[in-house]
Parts: C-alpha cells; sequence; structure tokens
C-alpha cells in the first residue's frame, strides 16, 4: 500500500513565522471587511470566505517554489493573498473593478495570476483538478523541475473528474500534489453525510498513489507536511494526495446562514485549533514575542485592509470598450 | 387562488406527484436536510422521508446517470440539479443516455425522468454559473425542454413533466424563485408545446420564455408610450415548439423580435427565426431581430453584465427598428 512518506522536522526561524501570521491575520481582516462589503452590496455575487482555513493556504504556499502551479476551487481570496496578490487587488476584484486581478471581469471565484503561477479559481466543483493534472504534465514535459498543486474539497472529492486525474498521475507519475482541504462541509452537508470513507486522502488508495491525511490548523504542520509531499512529487517518485483536516467558520458563502451545525462545534474550532491562535502561541512560547508586538501586526494589517477596501470603492469600473478583448487571445500569448 | 412564490409552485407540483405515485423521488444536492439549495423542496424531507427524498454526494455525472437507469427500470425520478451550469458534468449521461435509449432500444426502455433546476444568469456570478443552456439541450431529439418561471405555468408544466414518459429538461430561475402569481386551487396540467399569449398587441411580437418575459412586458409598456403596441407571446415549452403560436403571431403582427438569454450562435432564436422564415415568410415585414446575452461568456462586474444581457433598451431598440420608428 502507498503509504505516507516520512515527513522530516523543520526549523522555523522567528522571522518566517512572523511572516505567515501576518499573511493569516492579512486573509481574514481582508475577508472581514469583504463580508462587510457584501451587505453592503458593495460585492454581490457568490462571495465563500476561507476564514477558519488561512493556515491551509499559507503553509502550503510557502512550502513550494514561486514557480510551481498552483490551482484551487472557488473559495479562493485566501489562497490569492497567500500566493502574494495584494489586499488591495483582491478587494478591487471582489468589487468588481477594473484594478482587480482579474479586471473585474473574474470575480470572487476566478481570480487568477500568471505572475504569481496561481491558476485561478474555478466554479465548477472538481473541475479545475485535471488542469492541476496538465499542469504537472507540463512540467514533466518540459522537464522544468517544477509541480502543480492542486487544492479541492472534500465535497469535490466525490466527482469522477477527481479520480480520473489521480489515477493518471499515478499511472504516470507525474510531479503533481493533490491537497483536498477537509473542512468538514460541502455546503450545507456534512462530510459524513456525502462521504463513505472520511479520510479522503484515501481516494489515493484505489490508484496505489501515496497518500495520508494530517491536521492543518497549525501552520507550521501545514507547511512541514506540504515541503515533504512537494519534495517527493518533486523528485520524480511521482504524486502524493494529501488531506489537510480544517474547519470553516462561515457559511459556505455569504448567503448561507450555517444552521446546520452541530451545537458547540464552532466554538470548540475556534478556541482549540485556531490557525492564527495557534501561530501566536508558537510565536510567545518559542520566540518570545511579546503581546505588544503581536498586537502591533494586527493593527498594520488592519490599516492595510481598510486601505484596500477605500481602494477598491473609489475605484473605476471595468473598462466598457474592452469587452469583448479576451474573447479569442489576439496571438501566442508567452 | 393562492398566490404562490416559483418554488412554492414548483414544490406543490412534486408534492402533489409524489402523493399520487409512490415511483416519484427526488434526488440532488441539498434537496433533503437543507431543504433545497434555494428552498425549493422545504418540508419534502419530513413528508416522504430519505428514502425519497434523497442527497446526493456532489456526483453529477453519477446520479444524473442514475436517474437515467432508474427510470428505465420503472421509477419516476426527479433529479434536481442545483443549477444547470453544473448539468454538463452530467451532459454524457443526458446527451448518449437519456436522449437516445428509447429509439436505440428500439423502444424497449424508456426514460420517464425529470432533470429540473434554475437556469440563466443570476446577477454578479462570472463566467461559469450564468449560462443559459436550452440550445444545447433542445438540439437533440428524445429530450422535452421546458422553460418557464411564471409560477401558475410551472405548477403544470412540471406536473406534466413528472407524467411524460420521455427525459425532460425543466428549467426554472434562480432570481425568480421569490416571484409571486396566482395559481388556481384545483389541479390542473399543462400540455406541452403550446405558447401562451401574455399580452396582445398588434404591431410587434416578442417571443420569450422564461424571466426575459418580464423585459419584454416592461419593454411592451415603454413601446405603448411611443404608440408601437407590442404582443407578448411565451413560448413556456422549447421542444417540443409552438409553431402554430409563432405562425399566428406573425400573421397577426409581421413583425417579431425574439428575446433569449444565452448566446445568439445556434441559439434558440436563431431556430425561432429559421421556424418562421421557412414556415410564415410571406407574413413578415421585416426581417426578424434576435435581442441575445452579448456572444461572450459572462463577466463579473455589473457594468459589463449589464452590458451583456438581454435589457429592456435593447428590446425597446430592436421593436422600433422592425416597426420602422
Ligand atoms: C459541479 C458542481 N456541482 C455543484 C456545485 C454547487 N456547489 C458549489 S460549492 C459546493 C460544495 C463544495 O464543497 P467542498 O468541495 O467541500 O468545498 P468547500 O466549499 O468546503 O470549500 C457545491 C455543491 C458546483 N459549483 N459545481
Ligand atoms: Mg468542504
Amino acid at each position: 500500500m502507498a503509504d505516507k512518506v516520512e515527513v522530516p522536522e523543520v526549523e522555523i526561524t522567528k522571522e518566517q513565522l512572523l511572516g505567515w501570521y501576518r499573511q493569516m491575520v492579512r486573509i481574514r481582516r481582508v475577508e472581514e471587511l469583504a463580508a462587510k462589503a457584501y451587505t453592503l452590496r458593495k460585492i454581490k455575487g457568490f462571495c465563500h470566505l476561507y476564514i477558519g482555513q488561512e493556515a491551509i493556504a499559507v503553509g502550503s504556499h510557502a512550502a513550494v517554489d514561486a514557480k510551481d502551479d498552483l490551482i484551487s476551487a472557488y473559495r479562493i481570496h485566501g489562497q490569492v493573498l497567500a500566493r502574494g496578490g495584494t489586499a488591495r487587488e483582491v478587494m478591487a476584484e471582489l468589487f468588481g473593478k477594473q484594478a482587480g486581478i482579474t479586471k473585474g471581469i473574474g470575480g470572487s471565484m476566478h481570480m487568477a495570476s500568471k505572475k504569481l503561477h496561481f491558476w485561478g479559481g474555478y466554479g465548477i466543483v472538481g473541475g479545475h483538478v485535471p488542469l492541476g493534472l496538465g499542469s504537472a504534465f507540463a512540467h514533466r514535459y518540459n522537464e522544468s523541475g517544477q509541480i502543480s498543486l492542486t487544492f479541492f474539497g472534500d465535497g469535490a472529492a466525490q466527482q469522477g473528474a477527481v479520480y480520473e486525474s489521480l489515477h493518471m498521475a499515478q499511472l504516470w507519475k507525474l510531479p503533481a500534489v493533490f491537497f483536498c482541504e477537509n473542512n468538514y462541509y460541502a455546503m450545507g452537508t456534512s462530510l459524513d453525510r456525502q462521504s463513505y470513507l472520511t479520510d479522503m486522502s484515501r481516494r489515493g488508495d484505489g490508484v496505489g498513489m501515496t497518500r495520508w491525511q494530517f491536521n492543518a490548523f497549525d501552520v507550521v504542520d501545514v507547511y512541514k507536511n506540504v515541503k515533504a509531499a512537494a519534495d517527493y512529487a518533486r523528485s520524480g517518485k511521482g504524486p502524493v494526495i494529501l488531506e489537510g483536516v480544517t474547519y470553516r467558520y462561515r457559511g459556505h458563502s455569504m448567503s448561507d446562514p450555517a444552521k446546520y451545525r452541530a451545537e458547540g462545534e464552532l466554538e470548540e474550532k475556534k478556541q482549540k485549533s485556531d490557525g492564527i491562535e495557534l501561530a501566536a502561541d508558537r510565536l510567545r512560547d518559542d520566540f518570545g514575542v511579546s503581546d505588544a508586538d503581536l498586537a502591533k501586526i494586527k493593527v498594520e494589517i488592519d490599516e492595510e485592509a481598510q486601505d484596500a477596501y477605500d481602494f477598491a470603492d473609489n475605484a473605476p469600473e471595468p473598462d466598457e470598450d474592452a469587452l469583448y478583448d479576451y474573447v479569442y487571445a489576439p496571438a501566442e500569448v508567452e | 387562488m393562492a398566490t404562490l412564490q416559483l418554488r412554492e409552485a414548483l414544490r406543490r407540483a412534486m408534492n402533489e406527484e409524489m402523493r399520487r405515485d409512490e415511483r416519484v423521488f427526488l434526488m440532488g444536492e441539498e434537496v433533503a436536510y437543507y431543504d433545497g439549495a434555494y428552498k425549493v423542496s422545504q418540508g419534502m424531507l419530513k413528508e416522504f422521508g430519505d428514502k425519497r427524498i434523497i442527497d446526493t454526494p456532489i456526483a453529477e455525472n453519477g446520479f444524473v446517470g442514475l436517474g437515467v437507469g432508474a427510470a428505465m427500470a420503472g421509477l419516476r425520478p426527479i433529479i434536481e440539479v442545483m443549477t444547470w451550469n453544473f448539468s454538463l458534468v452530467a451532459y454524457d449521461q443526458i446527451i448518449n443516455g437519456a436522449a437516445k435509449v428509447f429509439q436505440m432500444t428500439g423502444g424497449e426502455y424508456s426514460v420517464p425522468m425529470v432533470i429540473r433546476g434554475p437556469n440563466g444568469a443570476a446577477e454578479n456570478l462570472g463566467s461559469q454559473h450564468s449560462q443559459a443552456l436550452e440550445s444545447i439541450f433542445a438540439h437533440f431529439p428524445g429530450l422535452h425542454v421546458v422553460s418557464t418561471c411564471d409560477p401558475a405555468d410551472s405548477y403544470g408544466l412540471l406536473k406534466t413533466a413528472i407524467r411524460d414518459p420521455n427525459p425532460v429538461i425543466f428549467m426554472e430561475s434562480e432570481l425568480m424563485y421569490g416571484y409571486k402569481g396566482e395559481v388556481p386551487d384545483e389541479e390542473y396540467l399543462i400540455p406541452f408545446g403550446k405558447a401562451k399569449i401574455v399580452r396582445e398587441g398588434t404591431d410587434v411580437t416578442l417571443v420569450s420564455w422564461n424571466k426575459q418575459i418580464l423585459n419584454c412586458e416592461r419593454a411592451a409598456d415603454e413601446l405603448k408610450k411611443e404608440g408601437i403596441s407590442a404582443q407578448v407571446l411565451d413560448l413556456r415549452t422549447i421542444r417540443p415548439l409552438d409553431e402554430q403560436a409563432l405562425f399566428d403571431a406573425i400573421g397577426k403582427t409581421h413583425r417579431m423580435v425574439v428575446v433569449q438569454e444565452g448566446f445568439p450562435f445556434a441559439g434558440v432564436g436563431a431556430e425561432i427565426v429559421a421556424r418562421v422564415t421557412e414556415g410564415a415568410f410571406d407574413a413578415l415585414d421585416a426581417p426578424i431581430l434576435r435581442i441575445t446575452n452579448r456572444d461572450i461568456n459572462q463577466p463579473y462586474a455589473t457594468n459589463l453584465e449589464q452590458l451583456v444581457m438581454p435589457s429592456v433598451r435593447r428590446i425597446v431598440e430592436a421593436a422600433r427598428a422592425v416597426v420602422n420608428r
């Protein structure tokens, strides 16, 4: 049976962890302001918040190369920010403005940036996973030394396209990491009601793929596990399917009141396994960072997020003359 | 007469048919414990239990195909797709399966199933969640395609769909689930292939269906102010298409504008233009114009989205153009 590879312990510096802490706070704060804008109808459509899952994006992005390709579903604001997107370009996209990361055309679900090697957000559940497979295929084809990292949900794991992708990746030993973000819910359906197996990494067993499950609340754990998986895939040994156990704090999207949770479930997760708090604990205990220093970071992030909000609010709408510009690519895009 | 929301009218139709026929069941994502993503199936789990109201994993290809198989076995599945955009994951099962089984098996197996869910754009949902897909289903013999949002019509047509011996593509509207209309208290069915004149007029016929009917009515109000009398014809079913109603309309107004969501290329509007031109050419006093989504995938931003969608202004301009004003 294709088991887990060894996940080595890693030395984390204070600077690294402070950076990750800052990123997680940033994601949460930007999204909290996005939620506010949504209730004011400045942001419309679907808006899926990542709050609660920040450690996954931040730890994963830190563990891969800037030139590895990443792809995810529609819950992507945090992914884009973790990958290096600015608060301004993410917020402006949510507001549907020209200055947005996809020019106000993509929106909440479809932010992408070639510069960041972030292939984007996709709205058809499971539908993007074959694209991640294609990215891995291309990396092998080009002998680039890079890998693809594909995120998908516990709900998405049920799609045939995911199974097909896992199988081909394994058959051809492609340099791919598939990361199932298991947040226990697919919309209003809890994991046990939509999946016979609840260890989603076991989706790898049927195709013989190296796989393991881990708790993905602590950003350092995420970093370690993704690094081990990425090193394995990069070495040519074949793909890996990882499952990170996490939890989403908000409803599925802004329009979901999330009445389906068990009583006390959310509070318990927030208390025991909040990624930001776990990082703060480590910073205090292992590195002697003071509460005042942590509070200062929060204030700086508050300012950055508010700046992004004001920027987005006042930014011009997308250029109407460019409406037809992106239907067909004009010439080979390098 | 009761005033019902679209979602209530649809629910009433399903409830009545499920009480009437043990073979009918409802399956889809979030239809049971969540009471439906858009609350169409609210309370149905409670009445019918989880044998007949069934939540699925997110696996459209599988559960739509299950519906085809269950229908072949004699059950009467109602398969809900959360939106028609997601049915594309199951397109093979619908086209290569549902549409073809009866003929392909020489009439041995039929597929009495309904696949239903919201179709067309809501607001700011972007490229993958805003499509109107009537034409890509209506293309295929073997499928019926219904697309409507009027509560009374939806009730009568859904009942017909559930009893129909063939696969029915039943298209609703996300934005219109809360839309209210009078629905008669007594039970009734509405046959497929019967269009409805929503408003009489003499100068031009606006042909449409589902929520664009509302834009046509608003356009007719505007046109009236300019002294143009516009008739509004609601097709309700796309396949079978009520050709006679189209011929009658063109015979009366001699001018026609077709208003549809979805792209112009090989769209339902194109089919209507072809049929009317072939069948009633002599009655035409002007080319038939189409108002459709612009030929571009849906952008997210509000200003761009509004440019892309059919609008009252665009319909009015087209109507003016065909009546030469
Ligand atoms: C093919 C398809 N079916 C249904 C939907 C509607 N839908 C959007 S998100 C979602 C739940 C996905 O859950 P999961 O994969 O666990 O991701 P999470 O939302 O938890 O991040 C569903 C059913 C969709 N977008 N695409
Ligand atoms: Mg989930």
